[in-house]
């Protein structure tokens, strides 16, 4: 296999700075607060993730570092400025083309920039073989299942090899088996090509078992709490599921969360 | 999967009593489905049949299946020229409409501004009657053909901007978004997202407006009304009719209706070649 999608992970505190959220509102309609005086430095190899109960800002939050929405005030900071390439997301739903095959949905930032799928052959199928579809090149979405979907999604997202992954509560609308083995995938997948990733969630278990850093954040209005630190090592597997580790990781982190509740309610 | 990995058990093996009730019901269905709309086709034919013989109702007042036949093979070289003509404004008709309303789909789709400023009177145009229109068309367009055509498009033209709009405004807005975040550009948003996403809504509005493009030509016939050489099969009736010539009258009416027949049968045949690799609409379920 080629090695077209990967880049060298770091260790902590050596990661050059992709960027800087500084101090960043959102206001919608001049009275909404969606989320207030927001500050991140998302750093290369970072896996970060966005945990809080609904209407926290965390979406808003992905959605002005995606570009879709620009901040009321402050400012989101690319290290040395931001390119085409920079950005992958992924949605809540799979978001997939259903008119066109796998391979064509993957191909879908490239074609985007001018390339025909000759010319990026083989980016997009090393993707999709990094998430284990090789073997599904020309099914059309409808033939997969929600995981299988979903999957395409992750592979159109880093098929660029971009700077930054976003991803907006993914694998919320899966059942828990299929979860679980996607979250153990993307470990798998970080590990390999060393991608950087914010991940939106609002499971305790699923962030503490993917992050470095978990942003905690409470509602109404949206803002940020506190910032904890998993220090348990990677690779992380099923077994870190049930060690000490991981339980103890998952009590501080839902006493934060509990806390950010608290003091909204 | 796993059954094939074991070999069934008796009980297995046997399909239990609701499934085969399921099964028989659905054979039954599949047959029914043909056999029926068949067999009161046969039952009408024949009870026509036997109300004239019976009644020795007069073929000036109503012939008999037999003889609509007969007049039919009769009165082939007449009756088949018009339908052709018949069918050319029809099916100009219908290509203009698509032309015209995917067109003015796109159009209003890229500018809410001209969509507010003509929308209103693509609605006016079109619960307005083409009977009532039509004498005002001949009395401006000279051509007879243009009038004809002019006639049809407005019956036809609707459902297929009305459909496509919603079509192209029925975009997943998690792609339009990944759309703009891979800065796509507005043609390439229209091109790669909106355009495959009205496909199936533009082919619904195209089954509708095939049908209504024969009615529009049908009816722009009648009003037109003139005859001689190059005249369609509305005004084969219209004279039949002058004349108490019965009979082609009916064989003219069956030729409209089969048209009518072939021509939603083909778009339905398109429409299912276009999405049966991805569309919800095209694909049979197991249960």
């Amino acid at each position: 296999m080629s090695d077209l999608l990967h880049r060298p992970t770091l260790a902590l505190g050596q990661r050059p700075k992709v960027l800087e959220v500084s101090r960043v509102a959102k206001v919608f309609n001049g009275n909404v607060t969606a989320l207030r005086d927001m500050s991140l430095t998302v750093n290369e190899g970072d896996f970060i993730s966005l945990l809080g109960p609904s209407g926290c800002g965390k979406s808003t939050a992905l959605r002005l570092i995606a570009g879709l929405s620009n901040p009321t005030t402050g400012r989101i900071l690319w290290q040395g400025g931001q390119g085409r390439d920079d950005l992958g997301v992924v949605f809540q739903e799979p978001t997939l083309m259903p008119w066109a095959t796998v391979a064509e949905n993957v191909w879908l930032p490239f074609r985007l920039r001018g390339k025909t799928y000759p010319q990026v052959r083989g980016e997009v199928e090393e993707a999709l073989s990094l998430v284990g579809l090789s073997g599904f090149l020309n099914a059309y979405p409808r033939e997969l299942s929600g995981g299988m979907k979903m999957r395409v999604s992750i592979a159109r997202a880093l098929v660029t090899n971009p700077r930054l992954i976003l991803m907006d509560e993914p694998f919320a609308a899966l059942d828990e088996i299929t979860r679980h083995k996607l979250n153990t995938d993307l470990l798998a997948l970080k590990a390999n090509i060393g991608c950087t990733v914010i991940f939106v969630t609002h499971s305790v278990f699923e962030s503490v078992f993917l992050s470095d850093r978990i942003v905690v954040m409470a509602a109404r209005p949206g803002r940020v709490i506190e910032e904890v630190q998993i220090t348990a090592p990677y690779p992380r597997d099923e077994a870190f599921r049930t060690s000490a580790d991981y339980a103890a990781h998952c009590q501080v982190t839902s006493r934060a969360l509990h806390a950010a509740m608290g003091e909204a309610a | 999967m796993t059954m094939a990995d074991t070999p069934l058990t008796r009980a297995e093996a046997e399909v239990d009593a609701e499934e085969a009730r399921r099964a028989r019901a659905a054979r039954t269905e599949s047959v029914a489905k043909w056999v029926l709309p068949a067999l009161v086709f046969v039952i009408m034919v024949v009870l026509w049949d036997r109300l004239v013989v019976w009644n020795d109702i007069p073929h000036y007042i109503l012939p008999g299946p037999g003889l609509v036949m007969q007049t039919l093979v009769k009165d082939w070289p007449i009756l088949f020229e018009a339908l052709l003509v018949t069918l050319q404004i029809t099916l100009m008709a219908l290509a203009v409409a698509v032309i015209g309303g995917v067109g003015l789909a796109i159009l209003f789709n890229q500018s809410r501004f001209a969509e507010m400023s003509f929308y209103p009177y693509a609605v006016i145009l079109q619960v307005t009657p083409v009977v009532s229109i039509a004498p005002l068309i001949f009395i401006y367009v000279d051509n007879r053909t243009v009038g004809l055509l002019l006639c049809a498009w407005i019956v036809a033209f609707f459902p297929i901007l009305a459909n496509t709009t919603l079509g192209l405004n029925s975009t997943d807005h998690n792609l339009r978004d990944l759309f703009r975040i891979y800065g796509a550009t507005r043609w390439q948003r229209l091109r790669f997202l909106q355009l495959p996403s009205a496909l199936p809504y533009f082919l619904g509005g195209l089954r509708i407006a095939g049908g209504l493009s024969l009615i529009g030509a049908i009816v722009a016939e009648y009003v037109a009304g003139t005859g001689g050489i190059g005249s369609g099969l509305a005004f084969r009736i219209l004279e039949a009719g002058y004349r108490l010539n019965i009979p082609r009258m009916f064989a003219a009416l069956l030729l409209i209706a089969a048209s009518g027949v072939v021509i939603f049968a083909g778009l339905s045949f398109l429409s299912h070649m276009l999405l049966r690799k991805w569309h919800e609409s095209a694909i049979k379920r197991e249960t």
